[in-house]
């Protein structure tokens, strides 16, 4: 039988936006504005902390009452003992206030929230550093701020050093540090905290590649603890990886709890409209001049076209009228990623084509592209010189890294991502007879 | 906004045959409450290596990449000392109950340099602090409490100074030297209660920041700072007690300096006062603490 962790009953929290002042047609309006100020001010200033409960309950979250607004409104759920679950959602659909709630940071307005046990809050890595201490002195700052006692960090001091791989510089002003060497030492605090509850915010994607990966791996170890973890994060293959449960909020609201395969696969559906099909049946309106015109663009796939991952089989479809009969054309696309890195040029064989509609399919080779945010620029040109018709932004698609099995879960760096094969072998074969075929040879995904 | 009430309904029963560690746990209830409350000491308690670290971190930074270091401890009221002393002492006249002025007004400036420092302190402190306390939970009254604490260490170096002062001028102390620790507690209490209010208004109400640099003025010529309180009329004496300083000062020169009897009127009325605005500031603060990242 598991234990409640956490019980979150229809809680709420209303903020307020500031109105816009009001302008003064006359210097008398002004004037007398300007008296009454003090007064008026006081209202604003105490406005701030008063809410009125009644008229409030039953507007919908996010849309403002007044000045009121509700970051967070009628949520419900519980958290059993050792669950680890993830908080996904837009920028601003409340995860962070949720987080504040839960680590007794700000008041909920209405509805309550029950935690059982000790609770440790990660909202933001090197809370409390001083810039004149050295990195001895933080770690105990920072670490009683987190909720350690003196004699935990005296335990774990050694340790905390060694993670953060700073050994020399710990009696040095962190004032003296780069700026990755604090985030290090200071993610090495937050690391070594055990408290019954964990909450994160996004405060992994700091660091180094290296350092991302090292945290990442602490982070597993202290989800499979059978610590309770709740984790907000916009990296999805770690909430994957890390968590048994997710849940996705939008505007304030839990849209889904469930399985974090399926709720990632929600949120990324419910995400900003990719261009991955594009249709003019207005022929008034099609790309083009006299020669050429595209009818039709799209990006096609095995998969779920808003839902690709690594090893989707994608193909690009385009459809082009052509209005000259015997024109020499070719097609021609850049793909660039979402650093707007060109990935790729690809081009056609200059053809003389009828005239009439023709399609142009191009098959891009299984397992090249890097999870990203793609784009599609594509040409069309004429006796394989004259660019006949340009369009920037012809096609897009996203591409997801879903799945991973190795320990670390940052992004994966580089515009592509081919599987290579790998050989592993003894280096010293000569020993062991020559003209052998190696041995222990496998072959690695490159993931 | 969060009371910890004793393990009990809100769990489910526990397993007899697993006595297991998660019935022990503490359950914290969140959700939105006003109400008066006194300071939660278990808390605070609980916390008590946080409150170190953050007196500590206070102390060393202070004087962290100055050349004087801890000098400025005793610099400052000796220049207000000397400036007194050449204005009140020589050019006024004031008197200074039989003994030289340069005494009579250091040893007055000792409590009053720590009370305005750890007040003024105390009340800018949530504002200062607003990057610790939006990020992570503590008790919130640490965060006004650490500069009432963590002036003292400049007080005990200006101590030293007056010490060295009263060598020079050859003033010997009267044994109710053994009080002094009390009118410490006084100052302490007095700073602390007002700092809680006042920091807990000026989180919100901005104006109290740029009130207090004339406030410390009115402060310093209200407390018998450079006049002695032998001039106040008699009549008013009484009333005059329940500004705490006027107690502690006086009873600082009366044991530091012999000046006369322990002023006991004066530190019983002071000591009304200050233990009020403990109270009222404590209760303020935590009625107020639970929107503070709120309005930071």
């Amino acid at each position: 039988m598991s234990r409640l962790a956490i019980r979150v009953e229809n809680l709420g929290k209303a903020y307020r936006i500031g109105l816009k002042e009001q302008r003064h047609e006359t210097l008398l309006g002004a004037l007398s504005a300007w008296v009454t100020s003090p007064v008026s001010n006081f209202g604003e200033v105490r406005k701030l902390s008063h809410f009125p409960k009644a008229n409030a309950v039953d507007s919908p979250p996010s849309v403002s009452i007044g000045d009121v607004i509700w970051a967070i409104k009628d949520v419900s759920f519980e958290v059993e003992q050792g669950e680890a679950v993830g908080i996904i959602g837009r920028n601003g659909a409340g995860k962070s206030t949720l987080l504040k709630i839960l680590s007794r940071i700000v008041e909920p307005t209405r509805g309550s929230a029950r935690v059982y046990g000790r609770v440790g809050s990660l909202l933001e890595v090197g809370t409390g550093f001083h810039p004149d201490l050295t990195g001895r002195e933080n770690i105990y700052l920072n670490g009683t701020i987190l909720g350690m006692k003196k004699r935990e960090i005296d335990w774990k001091f050694n340790e905390i050093v060694a993670f953060s791989g700073i050994e020399k510089f710990i009696d040095t002003p962190v004032k003296r540090y780069s700026s990755g060497m604090r985030v290090r030492l200071a993610f090495s605090v937050a690391a070594h905290l055990e408290p019954e509850i964990l909450v994160i915010d996004e405060v992994l994607a700091v660091g180094d590649a290296e350092f991302q990966k090292k945290c990442l791996g602490k982070m597993s170890t202290v989800a499979e603890s059978g610590r309770t973890v709740l984790f907000v994060s916009h990296n999805l293959t770690a909430i994957q990886s890390l968590c048994h449960r997710a849940i996705l909020m939008n505007a304030g609201k839990t849209v889904m709890d469930g399985i974090p395969s399926r709720v990632v696969a929600a949120y990324l559906q419910s995400g900003e409209r990719l261009l991955t099909e594009r249709r003019w049946d207005d022929r008034s309106l099609v790309p083009g001049d006299g020669a050429v015109r595209l009818l039709a663009a799209r990006v096609c796939s095995n998969d779920p076209v808003d839902l690709l991952s690594l090893d989707s089989q994608i193909w690009l479809e385009f459809e082009v009228l052509n209005l000259v009969p015997e024109a020499i054309l070719n097609l021609s696309f850049h793909l660039y990623s979402q650093e707007g890195i060109m990935v790729l040029n690809s081009v056609t064989v200059p053809k003389a084509l009828p005239a009439g509609d023709i399609r142009f399919t191009c098959h891009l080779p299984d397992r090249l592209l890097n999870d990203s945010l793609y784009s599609v620029e594509l040409m069309i040109v004429m006796n394989a010189a004259n660019v006949l018709l340009k369009i920037p932004d012809c096609l897009s698609f996203q591409i997801h890294d879903l799945e991973r099995e190795s320990a670390w879960f940052g992004k994966f760096p580089g515009a592509v991502r081919p599987n290579m094969k790998w050989t592993i072998e003894q280096a010293d074969g000569a020993s062991s007879g020559n003209g052998h075929p190696p041995t222990g040879t496998r072959t690695a995904n490159g993931s | 906004m969060i009371e910890t009430p004793p393990i009990n309904s809100h769990l489910p029963p526990a397993v007899p045959t697993h006595p297991t560690k998660s019935t022990t746990l503490p359950v914290v209830i969140i959700q939105s409450k006003s109400e008066w409350k006194l300071i939660d000491w278990r808390e605070c308690l609980e916390y008590r290596d946080l409150f170190y670290f953050l007196v500590l971190r206070d102390v060393t930074v202070l004087y962290k990449q100055t050349i004087l270091g801890f000098a400025w401890a005793i610099l400052n009221p000796l220049f207000s000392m000397v400036v007194f002393t050449l204005i009140f002492g020589m050019l006024l006249k004031v008197p200074s109950d039989g003994k030289p002025y340069a005494v009579f007004s250091f040893a007055a400036l000792l409590p009053w340099t720590y009370f305005s420092q750890s007040l003024s302190g105390a009340t800018g402190s949530l504002i200062q602090g607003t990057s610790i306390f939006t990020k992570v939970y503590f008790p919130r009254v640490f965060i006004p409490w650490v500069p009432v604490c963590s002036k003292l260490v400049d007080f005990a170096i200006a101590l030293v100074m007056l010490v060295g002062l009263m060598i020079w001028y050859q003033v010997a102390p009267s044994k109710n030297i053994i009080f002094l620790p009390l009118l410490l507690l006084l100052l302490m209490l007095t700073s602390a209660g007002a700092g809680m209010l006042l920091s807990a208004m000026a989180i919100q109400y901005r104006d109290i920041r740029h009130a207090m640099s004339f406030m410390m003025q009115l402060l310093m010529y209200a407390a018998p700072v450079v006049w002695p309180a032998s001039k106040m009329p008699s009549e008013f004496r009484i009333w005059y007690g329940l500004y705490p300083l006027a107690g502690v000062i006086e009873g600082f020169r009366a044991a530091m300096l012999n000046t006369g009897p322990m002023p006991w009127d004066l530190i019983g009325m002071g000591s009304i006062t200050a233990g009020i605005a403990f109270l009222f500031g404590s209760l303020y603060f935590r009625r107020t603490e639970r929107f503070f990242a709120d309005v930071a």
